[in-house]
């Protein structure tokens, strides 16, 4: 075969109305084979849905979803077969076993029966599922049924992996083993996630993709989103001496280099201003240097690393900001 | 069709497994019991023209009445409140299959409900030295009846299953239903105001649809191809609505 595969997902111009209200406005996207991508938004962005019309179960209004080459809406029984799914709030039969659940979903999804038994054992292993095999899910902790869930979605090895919101309500050890979960599927899944929880999407994806309003606000690798949205770079000092002299001297250090904000000072005379600069370039040593040279005696010095929560917050402002101009300050968007 | 099976004797398997299944058996068991027991303290007051099977299953709507609500009723409410038939649909099964294996499942137990009082007759014949009591021919008759009208009965508590997630409200618009057909019919047959001319086709229709007229042919041994055909055509209409109202609820979510 010579031709190149087709991306794992290609959504063009969704559409998706619900009685009245827009859940998702022309959105566009394609993810490659392989990659994991984060889904990004706040409540009600149309996060859930769009991960519904990429299964199938929600029929779309108008736009195409392709998921590795097949329609969703012309071929729903091939794309069913590409697909594993966890819906959110992960619902679970509530009195069957582990075990028997995977076996029931196992021929479901068309495994044939001698390979079902040693899978099953793979998947149960995989998400450390071993001991609780033949409990009763409706008597599992959360943490359980949230790998159960996850077992169930990678159960069939389908080339893509859809999840809404796989860690909530975790706690953090259990975060920790789902993102590890998540992390071993790179390279041989495409696996595509929603959540809230963000250092956690940070540390998995490959590619974040913010949505608001049912648009694409900002996509890209958290250090490109950083940025492409915040457009700037914060260092943060606690310095004490002559102020009046350091929006000199760091302009000459850097001429993007401005003042954004100055504390108050503290008793001991030290206060806290932080600057920052549109370059990308490491200034603390030049910075220091000069600092010290101009006898401001500094007791810290460090760059500011933003993380995804603000440019989460910055992408999802601008575009509040964006649709709604002239309306009063907008709700800020619960996260 | 190919997930029919496996969906079928998960449904079946769920059944075997839950604590419910046996309360509402032994619960039916009981009840019919104990109608079978006044049936046949009546026989030994005086001789009846009719055989104990005609009177017992002339009964039929009883349990009709509260089995089939209850046996039905979860049946896809239950999915959609807890979400679970949106991991099931999007696996490679339709809706279809979905549908067909659930009522499958509920056919069953109703079935083999019906089939255990079965035991009563055989305790019956038994324990009675008088043959007369024991005519084999509405015993087998009422069991086709039963056999054949639950075909409906179980399609309408999977269609008002399919209208609701509350398992309630199901529950009571399948009695409602139920209700009305058999009682409802029964209840048209005799009101005035359809023997007029111009109602004569309606008046027509009403008596087609008379549940208590099927059972009393099944009982003397008619088995009319007309009867088989209205409770085979309305599992099928109730099946296609119950089909219909999953997809819709998908498309309107």
């Amino acid at each position: 075969m010579s031709a190149p595969l087709p991306p794992a997902i290609e959504v063009e111009h969704l559409v998706k109305s619900y009685a009245g209200m827009t859940a998702v406005a022309d959105l566009s996207f394609t993810v490659a084979r392989g990659e994991i991508i984060g889904f990004l938004g706040p409540n009600g962005a149309g996060k859930s849905t769009t991960m519904r019309i990429l299964t199938g179960y929600l029929p779309a209004n108008s736009g195409t979803v392709r998921i590795c080459g097949h329609s969703v809406a012309a071929e729903p029984d091939a794309v069913k077969r590409l697909i594993g799914y966890m819906p959110e709030n992960n619902p679970l039969p509530e009195d069957m076993r582990v075990s028997e659940y995977l076996y029931f979903r196992g021929r479901l999804k068309e495994i044939a029966r001698r390979k079902l038994g040693p899978r099953i054992d793979e998947v149960l292993e995989l998400c450390d599922l071993k001991r609780v095999r033949h409990k009763i899910i409706g008597q599992l902790s959360k943490g359980y049924r949230q790998r159960v869930g996850i077992a169930e979605a990678i159960l069939a090895e389908p080339p893509v992996i859809i999840m809404d919101e796989p860690t909530i309500g975790l706690d953090p050890h259990q975060i920790l083993i789902v993102r590890d979960l998540i992390a071993g599927l790179r390279g041989r899944m495409t696996v595509i996630i929603s959540s809230h929880i963000l250092p956690e999407i940070e540390m998995t994806c490959d590619r974040v993709l913010i949505i608001n309003r049912g648009r694409v606000v900002a996509q890209g690798s958290p250090a490109d989103l950083r940025r492409e949205v915040l457009g700037h770079t914060a260092y943060q000092l606690t310095v004490a001496g002559d102020l009046a002299a350091l929006p000199a001297l760091i302009t000459a250090v850097e001429p993007t280099f401005k003042i954004s904000a100055t504390g108050e000072p503290d008793a001991a005379g030290f206060s806290t201003v932080t600057l920052s600069t549109e370059r990308d370039e490491e200034f603390g040593e030049p910075l220091l240097r000069a600092l010290v040279a101009q006898n401001l005696r500094v007791r810290a010095l460090s760059r500011a690393h933003p993380t995804l929560e603000d440019v989460f917050l910055a992408a999802t402002r601008r575009s509040w900001d964006a649709k709604q101009p002239s309306a009063p300050k907008p709700p800020v968007p619960s996260v | 069709m190919k997930h029919f099976l496996t969906l079928l004797s998960h449904e079946l398997r769920m059944l075997l497994v839950s604590p419910s299944t046996y309360i509402a058996a032994t619960a039916f068991l009981f009840f019919m019991g104990f109608i079978f027991t006044g049936i046949l303290e009546t026989y030994t007051k005086a001789p009846q023209d009719t055989s104990p099977a005609n009177v017992f299953f002339a009964t039929f709507f009883l349990p009709v009445f509260f089995m089939v609500p209850l046996l039905t009723m979860k049946c896809l409410a239950e999915e959609r409140r807890l979400g679970t038939i949106e991991t099931l649909l999007t696996t490679p099964v339709t809706t279809t299959e979905v549908v067909l294996g659930k009522y499958a499942a509920a056919y069953a137990l109703y079935l083999s409900l019906w089939g255990a009082t079965g035991g009563f007759f055989y305790i019956l014949k038994r324990f009675s030295s008088d043959p007369r009591l024991l005519d084999s021919g509405p015993l087998i008759g009422g069991y086709i009846f039963i056999a054949v009208s639950g075909l409906l009965f179980i399609a309408i508590g999977v269609f008002a299953s399919s209208l609701s997630r509350n398992q309630a409200v199901a529950g009571i618009l399948a009695f409602v239903m139920l209700a009305a057909l058999i009682i409802g019919g029964r209840w048209l047959s005799e009101a005035t105001f359809l023997n007029r001319d111009g109602l004569a086709p309606a008046k027509a229709v009403v008596e087609y649809m008379q549940v208590f007229s099927h059972y009393d042919d099944f009982t003397r041994g008619v088995i009319d191809a007309r009867h088989l055909l209205f409770y085979f055509s309305g599992t099928a209409i109730a099946l296609i609505f119950s089909i219909l109202s999953v997809e819709a609820k998908l498309l309107h979510a």
